[in-house]
């Protein structure tokens, strides 16, 4: 039995199909990529899987280890093991990065957590997770703070955005260590060298998926039919 | 137990450190209603204050390019249930001074007590000030606090003052404090206020950029719950050229509670730019989102994000 299971979920907003009888699965500690060009619906799939606040499938059912997840609210699927660090973290007044990584577990040491995304512990801990932090600095922080969690499934929603080139193995070593930990990753991506890193690959066009398989398959796929030709030329998969 | 042994008891339970009333480098006041309880000048400050019918009237000068690493502490306070304190402070800083004070205003059993504050503050050129006030108002919300404060900050001096309720009630709270900027000089003026019950928090602070190059932040962090309401008032004028304001205000309002915000900017010279930002509402859904994706409650999340703006 897959630990997420999503089961022809649709998603709808007034007119607007964003989601559309889309299926997918993720197993027990396995890293999974989302494949897909701005637009094609990762982030509202994410907010689903999460829970978040005005995001409830129209159509179809999210299973978290065999458990129908889809109307629990945020924080009992977090409960469950469900976590997800958001594209563009956000900002907190007051709250330490040491209070950040802690939340749940004050026991906890932080700092092994942030050198795993890149951040020495000593010029980070005090800091504020506020306005202080740089884009990529926050990001850090957050994948950090993701893996101090140790989920049992963790979204990482273009984890890749904001962050520089040369950091980009800080990322993939905060994946791989998550992983190491036993938990799931689903990682949301529109670059097929990040989707490489990932156990199984699927790539989203227009709210479905329309590949599914080895990352190098889907990769690959993923560069012969962008689907940013999709606009202009009709989806290359025949979705509508 | 003595008033000042049961004041200290209080300032220790409201974080102040009672240690440094014996500490002979460290001048202090500590004065319950209108009895001075403890007093002390050290070199290059004088603490003159005098005990009058309703309160304590003092004076406190540093003088020319004394620059202290000690804090100066305050501690007034109302022990008694009933009372009043009228407090009348005269601070002068001399030029190239530079001074911390760390004050507490404690009212642990207040039903009825009404605490003033006049204070005016003149910073001479090149001197800076930071002013730490804390008060703790106790758990009835019987106590109507109205501290007034007029600031003159001299060319390239500096002036930080910070005002702190977070901890029980607040009752009422009227605070009006209006500070003026010379050349050079920068101004930052912090409040941080919690209102429950049917606590009224009333705070208007405005701030002068009358010299060239001036700089001022008013920055205002209040939440309120159950009926509580809060209206804050942020001015800043604009004067001179090069002058930089701000204006930031944040309001988290929980259960009936009511808040507003007046952010006033004024610019009479077109090479000063003053700005403002106001948050007022619930708490923020996509950072309750982000704490509850780590585990806590919506309860939980709340509480970590409203310590945190007060913090």
């Amino acid at each position: 039995m897959p630990l997420l299971e999503i089961k022809g979920v649709s998603f709808q907003v007034g007119a607007a199909k964003i989601l559309d009888d889309l299926c997918l699965s993720v197993e027990e500690a396995e890293v999974h990529a989302l494949l897909g060009t701005n637009g094609t619906g990762k982030s509202t799939l994410a907010y689903l899987i999460a829970g978040c606040e005005g995001y409830r499938p129209t159509a179809g059912s999210i299973l978290f280890d065999g458990r129908a997840i889809h109307t629990s609210k945020i924080h009992e699927r977090a409960q469950l093991g469900i976590t997800m660090a958001w594209q563009e973290p956000v900002r907190f007044e007051g709250i330490s990065v040491a209070q950040y990584l802690t939340l749940k577990n004050r026991a906890l040491d932080p700092a092994p957590y942030l050198e795993m995304a890149g951040l020495q512990p000593a010029r980070y801990l005090t800091r504020m997770v506020d306005r202080s932090l740089s884009g990529g600095e926050r990001k850090r922080i957050e994948l950090a703070s993701i893996l101090a969690l140790r989920p049992r499934l963790a979204i990482f929603d273009e984890p890749d955005s904001g962050i520089d080139m040369l950091s980009l193995r800080d990322i993939i070593n905060v994946i791989n260590a998550c992983k190491e930990n036993g938990s799931a990753v689903l990682l949301i991506t529109h670059r097929e060298e990040i989707a490489l890193i990932a156990d199984r690959a699927s790539q989203i066009c227009r709210g479905g998926i329309v590949c599914s398989g080895s990352p190098e398959k889907v990769a690959a796929y993923y560069k012969s039919r962008q689907c940013l030709t999709c606009d202009t030329e009709g989806c290359a998969d025949g979705r509508p | 137990m003595d008033a000042l042994e049961q004041l200290m008891q209080a300032f220790g339970n409201t974080g102040g450190d009672r240690a440094v009333l014996a500490d002979s480098s460290t001048a202090h006041l500590v004065a319950d209603g209108h009895t001075i309880l403890s007093s002390r000048a050290i070199e290059g400050v004088e603490v003159e204050a005098q005990e009058t019918p309703s309160g304590i009237s003092a004076t406190v000068r540093v003088r020319q390019g004394v620059r202290l690493t000690n804090p100066v502490h305050l501690c007034f306070g109302v022990l008694h249930k009933k009372g009043t304190q009228n407090i009348s402070m005269d601070v002068r800083l001399e030029k190239n001074a530079s001074v911390s004070f760390i004050a507490h205003c404690i009212f642990p059993d207040a039903e009825q007590v009404i605490h003033t504050m006049d204070a005016v503050i003149a910073i001479e050129d090149g001197a800076e000030m930071h002013y730490s006030e804390t008060h703790f108002h106790g758990l009835h919300g019987g106590v109507e606090a109205i501290p007034k404060a007029v600031v003159s900050v001299g060319k390239n001096g500096g002036y930080l003052g910070e005002f702190t309720l977070v901890t029980g009630r607040v009752g009422r709270l009227a605070i009006d404090y209006d500070v003026e900027a010379q050349e050079n000089a920068v101004v930052e003026l912090t409040a941080r206020v919690f209102g429950h019950g049917n606590d009224t928090i009333q705070i208007k602070e405005k701030v002068v950029l009358a010299g060239e190059n001036a700089r001022g932040l008013i920055k205002t962090r209040v939440a309120v719950e159950d009926e509580a309401s809060a209206e804050i008032t942020g001015i800043t004028e604009g004067n001179a050229a090069g002058a930089r304001g701000h204006v930031d205000c944040m309001e988290i309002v929980k259960d009936n509670g009511v808040a507003s915000a007046i952010p006033i900017v004024r610019v009479t010279n077109s090479l000063a730019k003053v700005t403002h930002e106001a948050a007022i509402g619930s708490v923020d859904k996509r950072q309750m989102e982000t704490l509850m994706l780590h585990g806590l409650t919506p309860e939980e999340a709340v509480d970590v994000i409203v310590k945190g703006i007060l913090r």
